[in-house]
């Protein structure tokens, strides 16, 4: 039950943690980080980090698709933006600018970048809406997929057999394992998500919520749908980009099949799974579509036993039933796992008078 | 203040307006009245420049605003209201009305992803504004953090009101303020309506079909039948009239 919980003045009601509850559960996630990062073994990291690239990623998506209510299919194109822009910077520094700074320079350049190309993929939806802005997204997707995998810039992307990507250098921590990657991954992701946080305790984004609910009773009160909606695909671009950036550093080699339309299409479905136009939606989403596929995977691999035979018969069983699951989730569970989230505070709220 | 000038509108071979002239009174009601399909409506939604007339203007202090989009002519403080509620539906009461103080803030992208600093301030600033100038005012303190889907239907009304009056609006359009509503919640209306204009001294127009809010209300009353404006004037001018009387009883046989 919340009490205690009498407010004195808009500033503190206007808190992001406006109570003792949601305090101590933020405080508490950075602790449970802090420890994750010392203390969890390298498997776990990389499970980790993989949630923590496409936290930022989705972000940005839940921004867009969540809060704006425009959907695109073709983000995964500006996560290859990010994460080629990058590398090709590094290697374009080599030699000129000290190594401390390389990545402190590339990471707002290749961010900046994504976003201004994200201004002109969303052009169609000054025009088109829904599934029409889908489609329209989903060319700019084959387009920058295409000039990456073309010979005429294979000198700088490496083509269709991909690019090795550096190590970055933040003024001389070098950051070349797993777990000094997962706390620059992790603090980029906090932040990320702080960031998308604060945007809705403002006009910027309230003014995109009220593009998704009714856009010309948002132009009534004077807000620009022209600017707005490219405004939301820039700013959902930077995310993707940043997540691109985060991903070219973790791996060892980016290859442009890994962000194709796989890519985009699971961007959207963690935003779904998790809670469209929620702030902790994307965790939420996101935990659950890097942890299922690797849970299915492990208990695959106990069943199987390491037999060859019945794992040729496994294998693609387990994109089957982690697509089965996911149907089944958004039938019982529409609104995203914040819901049942929601619900769980809402009875706790209520406890011991009332369920439900 | 804001002036109408033989405004045109039609669509396909419909003609909705024919040459619609007439003048806000400022800092008074002014209302628009006539049977469905009269074109009250459409001329709203010329006025607030959803649709482009094909002939004539529309002024604004002085200056003609035909050519600029909704958004622009908010900016230069026009606020309307809609007779269907085009409230946003996933937000909370307060956000809907802090929505209508969009043109007053300058918070930039940059600005709301950091929040702290500028941003803050100037949201803290539109909070204490909002709650003692919109949400004291019109009553509806207990429902500042209900979403909107949960208020009954007069309530959404005046929180529409709300989002309206946090515009500051220098002319404030009511598009059926009190439509659907029974006698009690007309009263209520109609006394907000009322205090906005005594004491913020806006200049509002006003759609609506209860003839008697808008005899009470209105200084000066226009009258549409199928697009054409067949009087103006006082209210008691205007309930005598005889064309009124047709366009609303019929002819007498």
């Amino acid at each position: 039950m919340i009490n205690g919980n009498l407010k004195s003045s808009y500033g503190s009601d206007e808190r992001i943690v406006n109570n003792g509850y949601k305090q101590a559960f933020v405080y508490g996630s950075f602790l449970c980080l802090a420890a994750f990062a010392l203390f969890a073994n390298d498997y776990m990291i990389l499970i980790a980090c993989q949630v923590g690239i496409l936290l930022v990623a989705v972000v940005g998506i839940n921004i867009l698709t969540g809060y704006t209510g425009l959907i695109s299919l073709g983000h995964g194109a500006f996560v290859a933006i990010g994460a080629y822009a990058v590398t090709i910077l590094h290697n374009a520094m080599d030699g000129i600018v000290p190594d401390a700074l390389t990545a402190l320079i590339a990471i707002p350049v290749a961010v900046t970048i994504t976003a201004l190309i994200g201004i002109i993929v969303g052009l169609p939806s000054l025009r088109v809406k829904g599934l029409y802005l889908a489609v329209a997204t989903l060319a700019a997707s084959f387009i920058v997929i295409f000039i990456v995998e073309n010979e005429t810039f294979a000198g700088y992307t490496g083509g269709v057999v991909g690019i090795n990507t550096p190590v970055p250098n933040l003024l001389g921590w070098e950051l070349d394992t797993k777990r000094e990657m997962f706390i620059f991954i992790s603090v980029s992701a906090v932040l990320a998500l702080l960031a998308g946080q604060n945007l809705f305790r403002t006009r910027v984004g309230r003014a995109f919520i009220a593009i998704r609910d009714r856009d010309y009773s948002a132009e009534i009160l004077g807000i620009s749908l022209l600017r707005y909606k490219l405004m939301s695909f820039a700013l959902s671009a930077a995310y993707c980009g940043m997540a691109g950036a985060l991903f070219a550093y973790f791996y060892a080699r980016i290859l442009p099949e890994q962000f194709e339309l796989e890519l985009s299409l699971e961007l959207i479905a963690a935003v779904i799974v998790g809670g469209m136009g929620r702030t902790l939606g994307p965790l939420f989403g996101v935990i659950l579509i890097v942890l299922v596929p690797e849970l299915i995977k492990v208990t695959a691999s106990v069943v199987t036993n390491g037999d060859t035979a019945s794992t040729r018969i496994i294998a693609p069983l387990q994109e089957i039933i982690f697509g089965l699951l996911l149907i089944f989730f958004l039938l019982k569970e529409p609104l995203g796992i914040n819901h049942i989230v929601d619900r769980l505070i809402r009875a706790a709220n209520r406890w011991p008078f009332a369920r439900g | 203040m804001l002036k109408i000038q033989d405004l045109h509108l039609s669509f396909g071979g419909i003609k909705a307006l024919k040459g619609i002239s007439f003048e806000a009174v400022p800092g008074e009601i002014t209302g628009v009245i006539g049977p469905n399909g009269a074109g009250k409506t459409s001329l709203f939604n010329a006025i607030s420049g959803f649709y482009t007339p094909d002939k004539g203007s529309v002024h604004f202090d002085g200056r003609d605003i035909s050519g600029l989009g909704p958004d622009r002519r908010a900016v230069l403080g026009m606020a309307r209201t809609f007779q269907n509620i085009a409230l946003f539906r996933g937000m909370t009461v307060l956000d809907n009305i802090k929505l209508g103080a969009h043109t007053r803030l300058n918070t930039t992208l940059w600005q709301a992803l950091r929040y702290f600093g500028q941003a803050r301030s100037d949201e803290l600033a539109l909070r204490r504004d909002i709650e003692e100038r919109v949400i004291d005012f019109l009553e509806i303190d207990h429902i500042r953090k209900l979403p909107i889907t949960m208020l009954p239907y007069g309530l959404q009304k005046r929180v529409e009101l709300g989002r309206a009056l946090a515009m500051q609006p220098r002319v404030l359009m009511l598009d059926e303020p009190v439509a659907g509503m029974n006698r009690e919640e007309t009263a209520d209306m109609a006394r907000f309506i009322l205090d906005v204009q005594e004491e913020f001294g806006t200049t509002i127009l006003l759609v609506e079909h209860d003839m008697h809010m808008v005899m009470d209300i209105c200084t000066r009353v226009v009258v549409l039948n199928f697009g054409e404006q067949i009087a103006e004037g006082s209210p008691e001018e205007v309930s005598g009239n005889p064309a009124v009387i047709k366009a609303y009883l019929g002819a007498a046989a």
